[in-house]
C-alpha cells in the first residue's frame, strides 16, 4: 500500500508535467517558476533543519564507543572508532561521511532452532548499495554543472557567443575529465555515463529489498518509497533523454544558464546571442522545442528538492550533528558542561540527613560519625 | 508429584520451543497490532511507596494486564509538553527523531530481536514507537500526511505499547555500533521512559532501588551497619581461604582513596567473590582507602529513569569524597556505573576541584585520562600495577578454569575499555579463550537484563535477550571447554549466572578481581588449598610436580 501510494505519486508527477508542458503549454511555469521555487525551499528548508538541530543543546557527551579507550599509555588507544580528541573525531568522521564505515560493519544474523545455533555473516551488500547510490548520485549531481556553466572559449567551444574566462575554462576541464572517467566504458553514442547507470540499479537495488526482506517492507513507510520512486524516476528520464529521445539540448543550457544566471527569460548573457540566432529570435518562445520528458525529469528533481529538507532525506546534514559520532570520549579528562546541570536542580539526601536517620545504628558498630 | 514451574522459573521455559524463533512480521500492520501483555515479559509496577518517598507522580496501585492504567487526567498534555522539553534540550532526541532512513541496519542487532523475532524488538521499529508520535505532532508533513507519512495519534495502547518495548530494551547501544548515522536506540529508551515516569508508569525493579540509593546509599537499601556486617563476614572468608585477617576501612576520614562498587556485589553470589578481591589486593597493596557507607553505590539506576535521577543518585559519590577529604576515587566493577562516571558525573556533579588528579600510590602513574572527573576504573588501576610488577601472581592456581571474557555493554560502548581486563585476565589464568568476534568488544552482547529488565518476572524475555550471548558462551565451551564467564559488571554476574544456566549450563560466572584474587600469592598467606569460594583448588590433591 505504502509503495503504490508512493509510486501513484510519482507517475502522477509525470502525468503532470506531461500534461502541463504538452498539453498546457505552460512552460514557463514548469521550466522557470517552478525551478526557481524549489531551489529556494531547498536551500531555505535545509538551513532551516540544520539550524533547528544546531539550536538544541548537546548537554551530555555521548559518544558510542567502537574501539579501546585513551587510557594507559601502554595500551594502544583506537583513535577512529573511540576519539579523544577534535582532530580523531573529524577523522572519524570522515570515516562515516565518506565510506559510511558503521554500515560497513553490517552483519546478517541467524538463528538455528538446532542446538541452538546464532550465526553471524557478513554482510556488505547494503553497504554496497548505500555507497554505489550516493556516489552515484553525487557524481551525476555534479556532472549536471554543464548546464549551468557558460560557454567556453578555450575549451571545446568554438562558437563565436562564448565567455573568454580562465574561470569558466577550468570548470569545464574539469567537468570534461569528469565526463571522460564517467563514460570509460566507450560504449553508445553519445557514450554511456557509468554514473547514471549506477544511480538507477543502486535505487533499484534499494527499492527491491524494501520489498523482498519481511522485516525491512514491515518498517517502510510511504517515506522510504516515494524519494526511492522519485530518484528512480530522475534516473530513468535524463538516460532516455541521453540516449533515446531527440530533444534540444542547446535550448536546455541556454535555460539552464538562464536560470543560473538570474536571466531565464533570455538565457543570460552567454547565451542570448546564441538565441537570437534562432528562429523567433527571443528564447522563451524557444522553449517549446525542449521535449516535454525534459520539463518531467525536471519536476521530478524539483519535487525531490522541495521534498528533501521535510523528509528523513535529511540524514545528509543530520549525520554531521549525531552526537554518538560527533563527539569525542574525553569525558573524564576534560569536564564538559553546557548549562544542563544549572538548568535542572534536585533534591539532594545530604550526609547529614543520612547520619540523622543511621546514627544511633552506626555507632553501636563503631562506624565513625560526624555529630556525636 | 513434580511441582508445576512458574513463568518466573527458567523450568518453565522449554528449550525447544524458545529456540524456534519465529522471525515472521505478523499479517497485521505494526500501528495496528496491540501489545500481547503476557506473564513473563513485563516488569511489575512501581509501588506507590517508593515513588511517594522520591517525589514522583501519580503513584498507585496499578497492574499492566489491566485495561485502566490509572493515567492522570491530562495524559496528552503531560506527554505532549514532555516532549516539546526534550526536543529542545536534547540534540539527541531531535536529531534522532529526525533522520532514521529505515535501512534496516540495526534490525539484527538487537538480542531482544534475535531472541524473540518480534519486529518491535528490531531497533528501528522500537524508535518509530516513539516517532510515529513526533511525526503526527511536531512535524508539518505528518501532520499533513498523518499515516502515510508514519504519523499516528498518541491513544492509551500506545503509551501501552511504549511502556511495554521501552522496559524491553536494555539501552546496551549494540544498534548504534552499526547505525549509520549512530542512532542510539539507548538514548530513545532513556527519553520515552522519562516521559512514561511522567505518568508514573514505571517499574518496581527499577524504582525501588532508586529510593533506596536516595535513603540509605545504596540500592539494595543495606543500612550502614549491614554493610559492616556484609564486609567483616568477607573478610572472615577472606581469612578462611588465606589466613589473613584483612582490615575494612569505613567512613574514614583522610585516607587517600574513596572506592566505590555496585552494591550488587555486596550480596548475590558471584559477586561477592569480585568484592572479597578487592579487599585482598588493597590489603595486600597497604592502600590507604576507605569504604562509604553514605556513597555505597557505583552503579545508579537513575540512568534507567531520567537524568535529573541520574544527577540525583550520582551527587552522594562526589559529596562523600569531599566530606572524608579524599585525594580521588577508584570505582569497581560495574557496567552501567561505568556509563555514568564515564558520560555524566563531571557535567551533572563537577567539578570535582577539591580532588586531586588521580596517582596511583604504588606506581607513581597518573591517570590523566581522568584528570577531571578523578575516578579511575579498578581494571585500570590494576592493570597497570600489573604491568609494573607489584603484584606477585600465580596463574597456576587458576589452571583448573578455562576462562572467556563477556565485554559488558557500557563500558565495551560507552567507554571503550576492552584492553585493559584482557590484561589483567592474561596475567591471571591460563587458559583464555574469546567468544566469536561478532559477540564481543564493541559488538559484545547484552547479558538480557541490563537497564533495570533482570528480574525474574521477565524471565521469559531474559531469556530470549540472553539467546545471543548465552550460545557464545556455549561455542567457546564446546570448542575449548570454557567453564568460566568473567564479566566487570555487577548485573551481569547476576543476570548472566541465569543465561549460563539456561543457555550454557556447564559455564559459571565470576568477576576479574576474583579471579585476580584467587591467583595472588599475598604476603604471609597460609598454603592456598581454597578459591574465595572455599572450594579445593587445583593441584591440592596430588601436587609435587614443578
Amino acid at each position: 500500500m505504502n509503495a503504490f501510494v508512493s509510486l501513484a505519486a510519482v507517475l502522477a508527477l509525470l502525468l503532470l508535467a506531461w500534461l502541463g508542458v504538452a498539453g498546457l503549454q505552460l512552460h514557463i511555469l514548469f521550466g522557470i517558476v517552478i525551478p526557481y521555487f524549489a531551489v529556494v525551499v531547498f536551500l531555505g528548508g535545509i538551513v532551516y533543519r540544520v539550524m533547528t538541530w544546531a539550536n538544541v543543546p548537546v548537554p551530555f557527551r555521548i559518544p558510542t564507543t567502537c574501539g579501546q579507550q585513551k587510557s594507559l599509555p601502554w595500551i594502544g588507544h583506537s583513535k577512529l572508532e573511540n576519539p579523544s580528541s577534535s582532530w580523531q573525531v573529524a577523522g572519524r568522521m570522515a570515516l562515516e561521511v565518506l565510506f559510511f564505515r558503521s554500515l560497513f560493519r553490517n552483519t546478517k544474523t541467524e538463528v538455528h532452532p538446532d542446538g541452538p545455533k546464532v550465526v553471524y555473516h557478513p554482510a556488505y551488500w547494503l553497504w554496497i548499495g548505500a555507497l554505489a547510490f550516493h556516489y552515484g548520485f553525487l557524481t551525476v549531481f555534479v556532472r549536471h554543472f554543464r548546464f549551468f556553466v557558460p560557454p567556453a572559449c578555450g575549451y571545446q567551444q568554438a562558437a563565436s557567443w562564448c565567455t573568454d574566462s580562465s574561470v569558466v575554462d577550468g570548470l569545464w576541464w574539469a567537468l570534461g575529465t569528469l565526463e571522460s572517467v564517467d563514460a570509460f566504458l566507450q560504449v553508445g553514442a553519445p557514450p554511456v555515463f557509468v554514473s547514471g547507470i549506477i544511480l538507477l540499479a543502486a535505487a533499484t537495488y534499494l527499492l527491491l529489498r524494501r520489498f523482498v526482506i519481511p522485516q525491512v517492507r514491515y518498517i517502510s513507510l510511504a517515506s522510504d518509497y516515494f524519494p526511492l520512486f522519485l530518484i528512480i524516476g530522475i534516473a530513468a528520464t535524463g538516460i532516455l533523454m541521453r540516449h533515446f529521445v531527440r530533444t534540444d539540448i542547446e535550448a536546455i543550457k541556454a535555460l539552464g544558464y538562464g536560470l543560473a544566471s538570474f536571466a531565464p527569460l533570455t538565457g543570460g548573457e552567454a547565451w542570448s546571442q546564441f538565441v537570437h540566432h534562432r528562429p523567433g529570435g527571443a528564447f522563451v518562445p524557444g522553449l517549446p522545442d525542449i521535449h516535454w520528458l525534459f520539463f518531467a525529469h525536471l519536476l521530478l528533481v524539483c519535487t525531490l528538492f522541495v521534498y528533501f529538507p521535510f523528509s528523513k532525506l535529511m540524514h545528509l546534514g543530520g549525520v554531521f550533528l549525531s552526537p554518538t559520532r560527533n563527539m569525542a570520549n574525553s569525558n573524564r579528562a576534560v569536564r564538559y558542561d553546557v548549562g544542563w546541570s544549572a538548568r535542572h536542580p534536585v533534591p539532594a539526601h545530604t550526609y547529614e540527613e543520612y547520619e540523622d536517620e543511621f546514627r544511633d545504628k552506626m555507632k553501636m558498630v563503631d562506624i565513625p560519625v560526624d555529630k556525636e | 508429584m513434580a511441582r508445576q514451574a512458574k513463568f518466573d522459573e527458567i523450568e518453565y521455559y522449554d528449550h525447544k520451543a524458545l529456540s524456534a524463533v519465529d522471525f515472521r512480521p505478523p499479517e497485521t500492520g505494526w500501528m495496528d497490532t496491540p501489545v500481547d501483555m503476557r506473564p513473563g515479559t513485563f516488569i511489575y509496577p512501581a509501588k506507590p511507596r517508593h515513588l511517594e518517598y522520591l517525589g514522583f507522580p501519580n503513584p498507585r496501585e496499578w497492574n499492566p494486564q489491566d485495561d485502566d492504567w490509572k493515567l492522570p487526567e491530562n495524559w496528552k498534555e503531560i506527554i505532549f509538553k514532555g516532549m516539546r522539553e526534550r526536543l529542545d534540550e536534547y540534540r539527541s532526541f531531535r536529531v534522532f527523531m529526525d533522520i532514521c532512513v529505515r535501512c534496516g541496519a540495526c534490525a539484527d542487532k538487537c538480542h531482544f530481536f534475535i531472541g524473540s523475532g518480534d519486529p518491535k524488538n528490531m531497533p528501528v521499529l522500537r524508535a518509530e514507537l516513539i516517532r510515529s508520535v513526533y511525526r503526527n505532532d511536531f512535524t508539518t508533513a505528518g501532520k499533513i500526511l498523518g499515516k502515510l507519512a508514519g504519523a499516528r495519534e498518541v491513544t492509551i495502547d500506545v503509551i501501552k505499547e511504549w511502556f511495554y518495548y521501552f522496559y524491553q530494551c536494555t539501552e546496551c547501544r549494540r544498534c548504534s555500533v552499526f547505525c549509520p548515522y549512530g542512532i542510539d536506540t539507548a538514548e530513545i529508551t532513556m527519553m520515552a521512559r522519562e516521559l512514561l515516569n511522567l505518568l508514573g508508569l514505571n517499574v518496581n525493579w527499577i524504582i525501588e532501588p532508586v529510593a533506596n540509593c536516595f535513603r540509605t546509599g545504596n540500592h539494595l537499601g543495606i543500612q550502614p551497619h549491614g554493610l559492616k556486617d556484609t564486609l567483616e563476614f568477607f573478610a572472615d572468608d577472606i581469612e578462611e581461604a588465606t589466613g589473613i585477617k584483612v582490615d575494612i576501612p569505613l567512613n574514614k576520614k583522610g585516607a587517600e582513596i574513596l572506592f566505590v562498587t555496585p552494591s550488587g556485589d555486596f550480596l548475590a553470589d558471584p559477586g561477592t567473590f569480585t568484592c572479597m578481591g578487592y579487599m585482598m589486593l588493597f590489603h595486600e597493596l597497604g592502600l590507604d582507602y576507605t569504604w562509604s557507607t553514605y556513597a555505597s553505590e557505583g552503579g545508579n539506576f537513575g540512568l534507567f529513569t531520567s537524568h535529573e535521577t541520574i544527577k540525583r543518585l550520582n551527587a552522594k559519590i562526589y559529596a562523600e569524597a569531599k566530606r572524608l577529604g579524599v585525594k580521588w576515587i577508584l570505582g569497581g566493577e560495574c557496567g552501567h556505573m561505568w556509563r555514568v562516571v564515564n558520560q555524566y558525573m563531571d557535567t551533572v556533579n563537577g567539578p570535582a576541584d577539591f580532588l586531586e588528579v588521580p596517582r596511583s600510590p604504588i606506581t607513581g602513574t597518573v591517570f590523566e585520562n581522568a584528570r577531571s572527573t578523578k575516578m579511575v576504573h579498578i581494571t585500570e588501576f590494576t592493570a597497570d600495577l600489573i604491568k609494573h610488577g607489584k603484584l606477585k601472581l600465580d596463574k597456576s592456581q587458576n589452571d583448573h578454569i578455562r576462562v572467556t571474557f563477556h565485554d559488558s555493554c557500557n563500558p565495551a560502548r560507552a567507554m571503550g575499555i576492552l584492553e585493559e581486563p584482557r590484561y589483567i585476565l592474561k596475567h591471571v589464568c591460563n587458559h583464555f579463550y574469546e567468544m566469536p568476534e561478532n559477540t564481543i568488544r564493541e559488538q559484545t552482547f547484552c547479558c538480557g537484563g541490563g537497564a533495570g529488565l533482570g528480574t525474574d518476572e521477565n524471565m521469559e524475555m531474559r531469556l530470549r535477550g540472553g539467546l545471543p550471548r548465552g550460545n557464545a558462551v556455549q561455542h567457546v565451551h564446546e570448542r575449548f571447554g570454557v567453564n568460566h564467564l568473567v564479566a566487570m559488571c555487577a548485573i551481569d554476574r547476576a543476570t548472566l549466572s541465569t543465561v549460563c544456566e539456561y543457555w550454557a549450563p556447564e559455564v559459571r560466572v565470576a568477576g576479574i578481581h576474583e579471579l585476580l584474587a584467587n591467583a595472588m600469592v599475598m604476603r604471609g598467606q597460609k598454603k592456598r588449598t581454597l578459591n574465595l569460594r572455599l572450594e579445593p583448588i587445583n593441584g591440592e590433591e596430588g601436587d609435587g610436580d614443578e
